[in-house]
């Protein structure tokens, strides 16, 4: 494998913010040398019919994930909180703007 | 384009490539390296959140045997995308107008755009976009046979657009609510590309069609030679498609072969009709009692002989395509040995 070999160039992720008011969503992923280039490369792989305002681009190993399998336990907590949500509250019909 | 019922070489279980984030510690053993017992209850969980509708993300488990065929069935397709720049590539020093080239060079560009969006889907399986690509070149995986054929006039370029393209997106259209979610994702940015695509081949037809007489038979001479190798790109009948019923129990495929052939069908026609353009195929009749446009017999033995190498293009397709990728090293190492240099430097929290 070789210095210049693209073996060597890592993978970023790509978010993608389609207009002003919106956050970056995720739109895919590319290989890159560096940042620049992740940068260029993800405007003409992910916005050829203007689909963005703003990319972003991370390196893929950059990103810490929840596991799929702690599905259960990681987000356990929010289960069982119903009272976090404004249904769970019992209020007489007559009462307005509540 | 998606033959996701030819055969192809297998691709085993790829090491992880360096530069994927390891997967987290407690994600389960791969199949083999647990109990039979723990094996059987993935695999029910699994089939569970396919029954559900739900899609299968890259860390979830998922049987060997759905990872494989999900890695053969995308590389090809994306393999296919890149091939099938060559024979419309062709023509952009030749086409007609600067409105034509202009459109001819957006739409090249896009099925870069698709083989990459399709690579990087691969990739979330556990397979490197190094690995893929050689086994391209080393002619261990296909792309589709459809591009072994030669475009020999401007009329081609319409009738690849028209024809391949509408293919392709009858193909396409129900694999973006694929099970597995980045294939799906991919076919769903895909999907509302390939539009274009279509409309711009009928339009190049409609024009020859409307033309001269010598026009008009070039129209028509495009269309005899594409028709059959379109129809043959939906894959072998259904009785001869033997991994079709795994696909469809994991919800990669939606429809068989002969039902995606025969919707592809019912919608062009009527397109061939209305530019006054006839199909090469003497026992095409419309059927009342079903509302079906039934076609003649497939040459089978034609797909069989394209698919095994014996077509027309295939030797200059795949020259072609090993001769860009060495032709671009000094491009790839350039760009690294300027990344090595320049490691600092780069635009960095700049987020907004």
């Amino acid at each position: 494998m070789s210095q210049g070999d693209r073996r060597s160039w890592p993978l970023w992720e790509v978010f993608v913010r389609a207009r002003r008011g919106l956050s970056h969503n995720h739109v895919g992923s590319l290989h890159a040398p560096d940042a620049a280039m992740a940068l260029r490369n993800a405007r003409d792989l992910y916005t050829r019919r203007s689909e963005g305002v703003s990319i972003w681009v991370v390196p893929a190993a950059a990103i810490t994930a929840s596991s799929p399998q702690e599905k259960d336990s990681f987000f356990d907590p929010a289960g069982d909180k119903v009272y976090r949500h404004p249904t769970f509250y019992e209020i007489p019909d007559e009462v307005p703007h509540l | 384009m998606q033959p996701s019922s030819q055969p192809a070489a297998e691709v085993g279980r790829p090491a992880l490539p360096e530069d994927r984030p390891a997967p987290p510690k407690d994600r389960p053993a791969p199949p083999g390296e647990t109990s039979p017992r723990e094996d059987a209850q993935f695999a029910a969980a699994f089939q569970a959140l396919v029954d559900a509708e739900a899609r299968i993300e890259p860390r979830d488990w998922m049987p060997e045997a759905y990872r494989a065929t999900l890695i053969r069935q995308i590389a090809q397709h994306a393999h296919s995308e890149i091939i099938g720049m060559q024979p419309e590539g062709n023509y952009i020093t030749r086409a007609p107008s600067l409105r034509r080239k202009a459109i001819l060079i957006a739409k090249v560009q896009d099925e870069a755009g698709h083989g990459l969006y399709l690579y990087s889907a691969a990739e979330t399986l556990g397979v490197s976009r190094d690995e893929l690509l050689d086994l391209l070149h080393s002619g261990r995986q296909r792309y589709s046979s459809i591009f072994n054929y030669p475009t020999l006039t401007w009329a081609d370029i319409g009738a690849i657009g028209w024809l391949v393209d509408g293919a392709a997106i009858t193909n396409q259209v129900p694999l973006s609510r694929c099970s597995y979610g980045p294939y799906a994702r991919a076919m769903t940015r895909i999907c509302k590309e390939e539009s274009f695509h279509q409309r711009q081949g009928y339009e190049i037809l409609w024009a020859l069609a409307h033309g001269s007489g010598e026009q008009k038979a070039m129209a028509q001479d495009a269309v005899d030679r594409w028709w059959w190798p379109s129809l043959m790109m939906f894959g072998p009948p259904d009785d001869a498609s033997p991994h079709s019923a795994q696909s469809m129990t994991w919800k990669i495929k939606r429809f068989s072969n002969d039902e995606l052939r025969q919707k592809f069908v019912d919608m062009t026609v009527p397109q061939a009709q209305a530019m006054g353009i006839s199909l090469p195929d003497p026992d095409l009749r419309f059927e009342e009692s079903s509302g079906h446009w039934r076609h003649g017999e497939i040459d089978w033995s034609e797909f069989a002989r394209v698919l095994a190498g014996d077509g027309p293009c295939n030797a200059v397709r795949m020259a072609r395509r090993r001769e860009a990728h060495q032709a671009g090293a000094w491009v790839r190492e350039a760009a690294s040995a300027y990344a090595a240099k320049h490691q600092v430097g780069v635009l960095t929290g700049s987020a907004a």
